[in-house]
This record gives structure tokens, C-alpha cells and sequence, in this order.
């Protein structure tokens, strides 16, 4: 691996917390954090390493993230949820251009009004990093869950 | 039971008591899932090369599908006939014979029994008595039969042919079916609190769509004002649904009932970027084979849906098998997982669904002497000609209760 600025990671490390709390708290600016050619995938372990393409949720364009954004508000009928993301050990694993290969650990819980927290899902992101603009933004966000049996549904994203 | 009237059939009526009754639940075990029926265990492409196997279940029961040389596919349980050892703890992969990791009792593919280590013991001491035979120890074996590419497995000895176990739902089941060679796009695996036959139920009961599925009826892929209708075997145990979607705004009877339909735009119109691809009208087409698959065709969105029942009456884990077909090129196979965002544990329709059996778990549970109303539709069982009806579901409580004797 070569070396990486500190500043970088910095920014890096600085734009996964805001994604962490655009996800729990503000999932209307969900897409906002994404370039309007950037593809997004949640796949499970099982999928991912058996090189299956089936992904749980994926969106193709800013479009279908905004589409996906709309049905968690609208119309998806489901139980009110609080969801928390906790984001941890960023690693840049590549440079090419104004793109950065990044690697995260996630860790998402959901907390019902009457039945408590649980876990909903962990696992690692693996992500493509536009810093080609004035703020980073994700051009290909792959989010792996290592737990193949999903509690329930994943309604928001990981 | 005392459910039921002059007025009304007891199939009219659902004892919430079915929902979480340990007692009942263990009956379905042995009845249902262990009794005289073809489970579904999983599809010849999954397990293509000599020595290839799977995990799966039937019912309760952990089961190992695998394929032997002669290209023939054993099913046995996933129990070790020594001390009963869950041995195989892979979900699939290959090998030349199974062994347990406690004493390496080793099974061929078909699940005799074909190694002991120390049978004749160490150094003249120790091992097995001379008259041991370990033919009598295999694994336990399950009857196989195969259609066009699906596999199904039963506990019960001389079961009628998967053709005649079909019966008229053959043609449907053919249709998905029908001897292409399938490609496996992938799984999703989901705890689902909730009892099993409520997913099912969810199948046979077609009327909730146009109503609860905010996402399907706004975007027109399933509609009340759609000609659809529902057809069933001779028992009424397997079923089908199906739908055909129109190129025209819903009718105003129909909004006015589907109060529910907004005036949505996709930003992302690709993801109903569906083709016709199999013969007739149909678009949509879902139907349950007793007594552990749902098979699912949304357009060009096919999966196959299996329950797992896990020991518990208040919940299971629901399976998915998404596939196409080998002979699809690359723009049907991203189509297919495109439209995949419909379903399973993320699905813009699947969530609503899963939502409101766990909530119907909920609701039933606490209150085991009450019972639901299934009247939509009259008191019908049979094939009808539209959706708005309940009649599949009176007709799968009317079997249930003949096999439970209830």
C-alpha cells in the first residue's frame, strides 16, 4: 500500500461519520452524498464471496437512490424504526485519478418503540471516493453484510 | 373444535390457536412437512458436479442434498448416525465423501456408511464388535424425485409421482420450469417472526395486494381493475395466482376502493424495465406448492421461496432462490436483478408483507381462542375468475385441516 496523507484519511474518515449520521437521522440527503452516476449494492456475505450478482437492494444512478428514498417515506408500510450506524477502521486500499479505494467496518442496530435494540447488520463497505469536487462524494458504494439470515427487513440503507 | 356454523364452513374460519400452539405445531411437523408430501429442497443447478451438495431442511429436519457419480442425487439427514452430529456445517460445496469431524464416520453421496476409523480397534484392543454392521447405520435417506430441474424430497415411502402430486397445477409449475437449464443468481435468507403459514398465506390471499402494496398498485404492476384469477389442484393444496398488467391508468371504481394509489413518478424508470417472456397474458404469476415453497414470477423477477420451519411456532427462516435462465443474455440477467429490488428482505413490495405477518404474529398470538374471518369472495374454494377473493385461503384451511385432522 503506498502512503497515504494523513489529511486524506482525515477527509475520509470525516465523510463516513457524515454518512453514518445522514443514514440515521436526515435519509432524505441520502442521495446527496452520492455522484449522479454512482451505484449502490447492499449484498450479502454468501452472494459476495460466491461471486453471485443477486444484490438485496441496489440502485443504478441518483435516480434510483431518490426512488428508494421515497418508498422508505412513502410507500413502504412497516413498523417505525431508529436506525444507528457506527463506522469504523477506514482504510484507503487504492488511488487512481480523482477516485479512492476505500474499506470500512459497519456495524447498524435498529430500536423499536416497545421491543428494544437489536443488530441488523454487519459488515464492510467497499467503496469507490470521487474527490474530484468541492466535497467527496461516492461513486460505487458496495455494502457487504456478513450475517446472511437478515432480521426482518432491511428497509433503510446500510 | 366448535368454529364453524350452518352459515358457515369451518374453513371460513382461522383458529388463531394454529398460529402458536406448541402441540399443533408439532403435529404439522409430523403430518405435514415429515407426512406425505414432496418438499422442495433445492434445484439440480445448485448441485450440477459429481460430489456437489447443499444444506438445507425439511421442516424441523436439517437435510444434505448431494450428487453421486452416476449423476443420481441423494437426500439424508444432517445427523451423524453415531452420536448425531450436525456433521455437514458447510451451506454447499464438493467432495468425495462426508465425513463427521467427532470420529470421521464417513458417508458416501448417498449416505451409507463407509468408514470407521478403529473398527477393528488399535494393536488388537478396542474397536467395534465383530457383528456390527454398518449397513444398518447409514444416514437417514429420503425418498428424491426431480422436474425439470427441481428437487423434492419426502419421508414417506411409495409418495405418487411429483406429476400427479401436482395435478393441475402442473402446467403452471411447468411454465417457470420448463426444461431450460436454470441459473442461480443468488440467495437471501430472512428470519421472519412470525408462524410459517402465514407467508403462505400471504400467497393465497391475493386480494391484499391492491390494497396494501402501496408500491405495486401506484406503479401499476398489480391492480384490482387487472384481469387476474386463481386456480388449484384437485385438493386444493397447491395454487396459483396471476395477473396481467395493463398499459392504462387504473378505472376511478378502482382508485376510488385502492385508496392507497399515489401519483408517483420513478426517477429511476429503469427498474420497470420488465419484457414478456413467457407465452399467455400472464405477467404476474404466484403460487404455493404444499407445503414449503412459494414460486414467485413478477414480470421478469423469478424467485422460489422456502420455508424453514426452525423448532419454533412463532417464527422461521424464509429462503430465497433467485434465478434465470443459462440461456439468458446480459441484459435479461441485470433486468432480473434490477427488478430483484421488489423482493426479499430489501423488496419495495417484500417489506410490506413481512411487516404485516410478524404484526398478524403479534395480533393472534395473545389470543388463542379467537379466530379470523375469510369470507372474500363467498365461501368458495375452487378456481374463480378475479383476485377479490379469499378462496385460496379457505381452500388451503380446508386441506390443512383434513391432513391435521382438525
Amino acid at each position: 500500500m503506498e502512503l497515504v496523507a494523513p489529511d486524506l484519511h482525515a477527509r475520509i474518515c470525516a465523510f463516513y461519520d457524515e454518512y453514518g449520521f445522514v443514514c440515521d437521522d436526515e435519509i432524505e440527503r441520502w442521495p446527496d452524498l452520492f455522484t449522479d452516476d454512482a451505484t449502490y449494492k447492499i449484498v450479502s456475505r454468501e452472494n459476495h464471496e460466491r461471486e453471485l450478482p443477486l444484490p438485496t437492494m441496489s440502485c443504478d444512478g441518483r435516480g434510483m437512490l431518490r426512488d428508494r428514498v421515497t418508498s422508505m417515506l412513502r410507500t413502504s408500510v412497516y413498523v417505525p424504526r431508529q436506525i444507528r450506524h457506527l463506522i469504523a477502521n477506514v482504510r484507503i486500499t487504492g488511488r487512481e485519478d480523482e477516485r479512492v479505494g476505500t474499506i470500512a467496518n459497519f456495524a447498524v442496530f435498529e430500536s423499536f418503540e416497545d421491543t428494544g435494540s437489536r443488530i441488523l447488520a454487519v459488515g464492510r463497505y467497499y467503496d469507490l471516493i470521487a474527490t474530484s469536487g468541492p466535497e467527496l462524494r461516492f461513486k460505487e458504494k458496495v455494502c457487504v453484510y456478513d450475517g446472511n439470515l437478515v432480521p426482518g427487513s432491511i428497509i433503510y440503507p446500510l | 373444535m366448535t368454529i364453524g356454523s350452518i352459515r358457515t364452513p369451518p374453513w371460513a374460519r382461522i383458529p388463531y390457536d394454529i398460529y402458536s400452539d406448541p402441540s399443533i405445531y408439532e403435529r404439522e411437523q409430523e403430518r405435514i412437512f415429515w407426512g406425505r408430501s414432496w418438499n422442495y429442497v433445492g434445484l439440480e443447478a445448485e448441485i450440477p458436479r459429481h460430489g456437489d451438495f447443499k444444506r438445507t431442511a425439511v421442516g424441523d429436519r436439517p437435510v444434505v442434498l448431494a450428487r453421486d457419480k452416476d449423476g443420481s442425487i441423494g437426500v439424508f439427514e444432517n445427523r451423524c448416525a453415531h452420536r448425531g452430529v450436525a456433521f455437514c456445517y458447510r451451506t454447499h460445496g464438493n467432495a468425495k465423501a462426508l465425513q463427521c469431524p467427532y470420529h470421521q464416520w464417513t458417508y458416501d453421496l448417498r449416505g451409507n456408511l463407509i468408514g470407521i476409523p478403529f473398527r477393528k480397534g488399535f494393536q488388537g484392543q478396542g474397536g467395534l464388535p465383530d457383528d456390527f454392521d454398518p449397513a444398518e447405520h447409514s444416514l437417514t435417506k429420503l425418498s428424491v424425485t426431480t422436474r425439470n430441474g427441481v428437487i423434492f424430497a419426502s419421508y414417506a415411502d411409495g409418495m405418487e409421482p411429483i406429476e400427479a402430486y401436482l395435478g393441475e397445477i402442473l402446467p403452471w409449475f411447468d411454465r417457470m420450469f420448463d426444461g431450460r437449464e436454470l441459473r442461480v443468481l443468488g440467495y437471501w435468507r430472512q428470519r421472519i417472526e412470525c408462524n410459517w403459514k402465514l407467508i403462505i398465506e400471504n400467497i393465497r390471499d391475493p386480494y391484499h395486494a391492491t390494497l396494501l402494496h402501496v408500491f405495486l398498485v401506484s406503479f401499476g404492476l398489480n391492480r384490482a381493475d387487472q384481469p387476474g384469477r386463481v386456480v388449484f389442484d384437485s385438493h386444493g393444496r397447491h395454487y396459483a395466482a396471476m395477473n396481467e398488467r395493463l398499459d392504462r391508468d387504473a378505472s376511478a371504481e378502482a382508485k376510488r376502493e385502492m385508496k392507497s394509489i399515489m401519483d408517483l413518478q420513478l426517477e429511476g424508470p429503469k427498474l420497470l424495465d420488465v419484457i414478456r417472456e413467457f407465452p399467455g397474458r400472464e405477467t404476474l404469476v404466484m403460487q404455493t406448492i404444499w407445503p414449503n415453497i412459494i414460486l414467485q414470477q413478477q414480470s421478469n423477477a423469478l424467485a422460489i421461496r422456502q420455508v424453514i420451519t426452525t423448532g419454533d411456532p412463532g417464527g422461521f427462516d424464509f429462503h430465497w432462490t433467485v434465478f434465470g435462465y443459462a440461456t439468458d443474455d446480459e441484459a435479461m440477467t441485470q433486468r432480473r436483478l434490477r427488478l430483484a429490488n421488489l423482493m426479499g428482505p430489501s423488496g419495495l413490495v417484500s417489506i410490506d408483507d413481512t411487516e404485516v405477518v410478524e404484526l398478524t404474529q403479534k395480533g393472534t398470538g395473545p389470543f388463542s381462542e379467537a379466530q379470523g374471518v375469510i369470507e372474500m369472495g363467498g365461501l368458495t374454494t375452487g378456481d374463480e375468475d378475479h383476485v377479490i377473493t379469499e378462496g385460496p385461503l379457505r381452500a388451503f384451511h380446508k386441506y390443512y385441516r383434513e391432513v391435521m385432522g382438525l
